[in-house]
Order: structure tokens, then sequence, then C-alpha cells
């Protein structure tokens, strides 16, 4: 009698102690749940602040003259058109290296490469050039684009030299979406007789290229802000006539002219207003901030988009 | 990586058609609002190309004597070893004064102080002030008994190497612990909001943010107390922070090419060029001096008139006597 009266008394006592561990461990959760909400709070809203500052202070400035107008000496008659045309073009070539030469690598590393020292030395290496400061890329572009292969300062070595910055950064994020892809896949495809070809292009190729794309958008949007490699590399700060256009009138169509012609990239002419003394050209220098914000913007959107129609193709 | 660099190769051979095409013109970025005034009106006029960049004066150089631009902006006269440079890679060049540029030096509205001497500035802002002058009554007894805050032109500005020459009398032999900034602005922005701030940063500035802040009157060797303007500047009484900004040019491209010959002649063209240079907020040269530099062009007179280096208390007519 007496015992069962302890049991219970005891178990009781343990219950009790059990319910004051899981709310104690709830209060922990809700107090850790609060904490990261107010950080991160606090970052959209400094996040936020900032852009809504750039966007009233340089909105209003933005109309169709100052997109298709060249810089002027003239704040009123100033505008961004050799720039947003420089930054594009940049963009392009830029992504055009960077990504097949980054899915090929990040491949070649995951599917390929025998496991050993050299294959570790060039990983470590990879991850440790992703943390490079930007300017060291520049020099290096100076010393061999620019002077050791004659290239010039042109849009092409610009593309090149930031296909290099973001390269280990494309490279990474393709290794971390092929590690992603579950075993079974890739088992089962061997299991059935698809030889190592077989398998990399049905299988792996369609279930990295979310991935894949995602580190393309990372490297893209870092690239678009990048002005010091641009610079070290002899980027121009006025220059009042476009490129050659890509297509042309007569045969073969295509033109590659303006990967050899001079330019200007947004944050180059961004920081060029900002460092004057005019409180108009301020105003531009906001105007071509929430331009350069809004193409960086629409880069990730039409990647997010395709990322979304793979996403979805691939489930079916 | 190599069978990259081999086909971007392949694909860049066919068109280097850019670099004799458009006049290429580099320098410092404080030269830079000139240079972008004139490449514009020119393309207007003419519809011939020009394209500036900002490399800073020294980095203008590097690109200048290795015959890559053919002209070059400046902000202090070309050093010997610049000099030196050119001469090995057989760079002749002209040099061509364009315009003057005043310093000032600004305090906070608040601030009852109307005029100081360069040598109460060298106390504040030389070497051996680093660390020990804090106060405003450490320059002078009579100031008031107030902290004191610095800011100024970045050390890789030839803003810096000018104020640190003309000031301190020793090109970069400045303290180390003021508020150094490469955009002037940050120099307007710290010394509006502190009544205890002074700072130093182009003429150009002060005219746009009246109001915000404070332009000293300097006072030279004991001299009256100058204010700076444009007309003093212009006048040569403002001193010694009053500069000339240069442009170099490349003899050879002048000879060889034609439309550096033409953008040459339209930049020193005295009937537009006043205009244009006072436009961009800087004091132009008299009209004998673009006279003056026309014929210098004409004559293509080259080397430098400066032994490589600034020269404190150089007015216009100095200039004239240059070309």
């Amino acid at each position: 009698m007496s015992t069962t009266t302890q049991g219970a008394l005891s178990a009781a006592t343990t219950n009790q102690t059990a319910f004051d561990a899981v709310r104690k461990a709830k209060q922990k959760d809700i107090l850790f749940a609060t904490g990261g909400l107010v950080v991160m709070a606090l970052a959209m809203t400094l996040l936020l602040a900032l852009i809504g500052d750039l966007v009233i202070r340089g909105a209003t400035r933005i109309d169709y003259g100052f997109l298709t107008s060249y810089p002027s000496r003239l704040p009123e008659r100033a505008g961004i058109l050799s720039a947003w045309v420089g930054s594009l073009l940049v963009m392009l070539v830029t992504a055009f290296l960077a990504i097949p030469i980054g899915i090929g690598a990040g491949l070649y590393l995951e599917e390929y490469a025998r496991k050993g020292w050299l294959s570790n030395f060039i990983e470590i290496n990879v991850s440790n050039l992703a943390g490079v400061p930007s300017i060291i890329y520049g020099l290096l572009a100076l010393g061999l684009f620019v002077y050791g292969f004659s290239l010039g300062k042109t849009i092409l070595v610009a593309g090149m030299t930031l296909a290099l910055l973001i390269l280990p950064i494309v490279i990474v994020s393709i290794r971390e979406a092929v590690r992603a892809i579950p075993r079974i896949i890739k088992e089962g495809a061997y299991g059935l007789g698809a030889d190592q070809w077989q398998v990399m292009w049905s299988y792996i190729i369609p279930a990295a290229r979310p991935g894949i794309l995602t580190g393309a958008i990372v490297g893209l949007s870092r690239a678009i802000g990048e002005t010091a490699p641009i610079i070290t590399i002899g980027a121009l700060t006025f220059i009042a006539f476009l490129p050659p256009a890509p297509v042309t009138g007569e045969f073969p169509f295509i033109s590659f002219a303006w990967l050899n012609d001079g330019f200007t990239v947004l944050p180059i002419q961004m920081f060029n207003w900002v460092s004057r003394p005019q409180a108009e050209f301020h105003v531009a220098a906001a105007a071509t901030g929430v331009v350069l914000i809004a193409l960086t913007f629409s880069l990730n959107g039409i990647a997010i988009w395709i990322r979304y129609r793979l996403r979805q193709g691939y489930r079916n | 990586m190599r069978t990259l660099s081999l086909t971007t190769l392949a694909l860049a051979l066919p068109g280097m058609a850019f670099a004799q095409d458009a006049v290429q013109v580099d320098g410092s970025s404080t030269v830079f609002p000139v240079s972008e005034a004139f490449a514009e009106e020119y393309q207007t006029a003419t519809g011939n190309r020009v394209v500036v960049g900002v490399s800073g004066t020294g980095g203008g150089f590097k690109k200048f004597c290795r015959g890559e631009t053919s002209f070059s902006g400046a902000s202090r006269p070309i050093k010997t070893e610049e000099a030196d440079l050119c001469a090995e890679n057989g760079i002749e060049f002209l040099e061509m004064p364009v315009a003057m540029d005043a310093l000032a030096v600004i305090v906070n509205p608040e601030n009852p102080l109307t005029c100081m001497s360069v040598e109460e500035l060298k106390t504040a802002y030389e070497t051996e002030a680093q660390g020990k002058i804090d106060n405003w009554n450490q320059l002078n007894t009579e100031y008031p008994d107030q902290p004191l805050t610095l800011f100024g032109a970045g050390t890789d500005s030839g803003t810096y190497d000018y104020f640190t020459f003309a000031v301190i009398g020793e090109e970069g032999a400045s303290r180390g612990d003021f508020t150094a900034t490469e955009d002037d602005n940050i120099t307007i922005q710290g010394v509006s909001t502190d009544p205890d701030a002074i700072g130093f940063l182009g003429l150009a500035y002060v005219e746009e943010n009246r109001g915000r802040v404070k332009p000293l009157e300097i006072s030279y060797n004991g001299g009256d107390c100058v204010e700076p303007s444009t007309e003093n500047a212009a006048s040569g009484t403002y001193q010694p922070l009053t500069r000339p900004l240069f442009m170099y040019v490349n003899k050879a491209h002048l000879d060889e090419m034609p439309n550096v010959e033409d953008f040459a002649k339209f930049f020193f063209d005295p009937a537009h060029a006043i205009d244009l240079v006072s436009s961009t907020g800087y004091l132009a040269l008299p009209e004998a001096a673009f006279t003056a530099a026309e014929k210098k062009i004409a004559a293509r007179k080259t080397g430098s008139f400066f032994d490589g280096g600034s020269k404190v208390g150089v007015t216009p007519d100095d200039l004239l006597a240059a070309n």
C-alpha cells in the first residue's frame, strides 16, 4: 500500500521534473526564435532602409532620357547608356565563360577525378580562391590578359576577369548540388547497366540543374557589383558611344567586334558621380544605384524562373 | 585556362582597331571633369571619338609613358622618375597647363574663427602632431579650449600631396591619425556636423556647400588673410594653396594621329576653352595662356617646366612663361 503511494508519488515527481525540463526547453526555444527574429528584422530593416533611401533620392531621376543618354559634364543632361550597356555585355561574357567551365570543373572534380592528394590539393585551392580579394584578380588580369596576351582593356578582358573571379564560387556550389543528389538514383542507374556517361547525362546533370543555376546566380550577382578589378584592368569613366552591334546586316550576321571595345560599367559611373561636388550628380548616382539593383534583381529573377521551370520538369 | 586564353586570342585578333579609333585620355580624377567637358563637346562638334579613364595622376603617367594614352591629366607636375620612364620608352611630351585649382581649409559655420596661418595648419597636420595635438588652443593660445577633429583628403590623392607639400613643406609628411577620405563629400559631411572639426579639400566642393561649411582665410608668411576664391586664385594672391592643373600630350601621337592633333587644337582653342574650363568649377587660365598653348602645340615644344616637382606660389603668369 505504502509502496504504491510512494511509487505514485515518485512517478508524480518524475513527471513534474519532466514537465519542468520540457517547459525550460520550450522557453529556450522561444527565446532563441525571438532572438533570431529580432536579428533578421534588424538586418532586413537595414537593407530596406538602404534601398529605400537610394530609391527616394534617385527614383525620380530615372526616365527615358537618363537611360538613353551618355554621361555629361552637365548633371541634367547626364545619362547611363554606355554604363548599363557595358555592364550587360560584360555580364554576358562572364556568364558565357564562367558557367560552362564551372560546370565542367565541378562535375569532373565530383564524379570523375580520382580521390587523392592532387584532388585534395585542388579542392583546398578552389575553396581558398573563393575568398581572395577581388583586386587580386584585377592585378592578375592586368598582367596576364591586358599585357601578357595584349588583349587590351576591352569588354572581353573584363568578362574574363570577372569569370575567373566567380569561377570558384560556381564550382563549389555545383559540387554541393551534385553531392546533394541521392546516391540511390545513381546506383539504381548503374544497376540497370548504364555507363558513366549515361548516368552523368541522363541523371546527374538534370538533377543538379537547379543547384547549378543557384551557383550561377550567386556568382553573377557578385560580379555585376564589382568595381575594383574592372578599374584595375583599365575600364573607362567617360565613353559616349556604344560598342558595335552584335548583329549585322550582312553575312555572317553575327559580329564579335564589340568584345574588343572599351567600356564602362554602372558601379564606376556611380562612384564617379558620388565623388563630384555638385548635388545633382549625387542624385544621378543614386539613380544609377537603383538601376544597378534593378538589373541584379532581374538577372536573379530570370534565373529563379528558369530554376522553377526545371524543377517542375524534373519532378515529372 | 590554356584553352580559354587560346580561344579568346583567336576571337580578339580580328579587331584591334579600337585603340586607334578613339582618342585616349586618362589621368587625375581632379582633372577628370575638365577632360570630360572637352571630350563631350568635341565629340558633339566633330563626331570624333574621345574616351576618358581615371587612373589618378601617377597611374595615368604610367600608362602615358608606355604610350598607351595620348593625353594624361595631372594635378601636379610630372615627377623626375616619371619623366625618366617616359624617356626610357622614347616618349616625348608637351606639358600644357589647363586650369588653376585652389584648396580650401574649412570649419563648421558655428566656429567663430575666420582666418588661420599656414604655420597653425602645419602644427595641426604635420607628422610630429600625431597623438599630441588634439586641442584648438595648442594651435594658438588665443583659440578656445576645445577638442580638435581633423579631416582631409586621402593619401592617394593629388590634393593630399599638394596640401602636405605646400603647408608642411614635404609631400606626404602628415600625421596619420586624421579622417582621410578619397571622397571630399565625406569631409563636407564630417565638418558640417562637428563644431570642433577642421578639414581641407578642393575649392569646388566649398562652392557647392556654402552655408554647411565655412572656408577660412589663409595668412601666408605673416601676410594678410586672403579669402579662398577663384578671383584670388586667378590673381595669384591666395597662396600657398593655389595649384595648376595640367594636361600632358604625347608628341609622337600628335605627329602621327590626326584625331589626336585635332583634339589638342580643340582643347586649347581660346574661343571656347575658357568657358568650358570655367563650367567645371575650376579657374580657367587667361586667354593669353591659351594663345600661347596653341603656339606651343604648333611648335611641338616638349619637356617639363617644373624640374620634377610641385612649386609653391605658381601664378597664371608663371604658367604663361612656361608655355
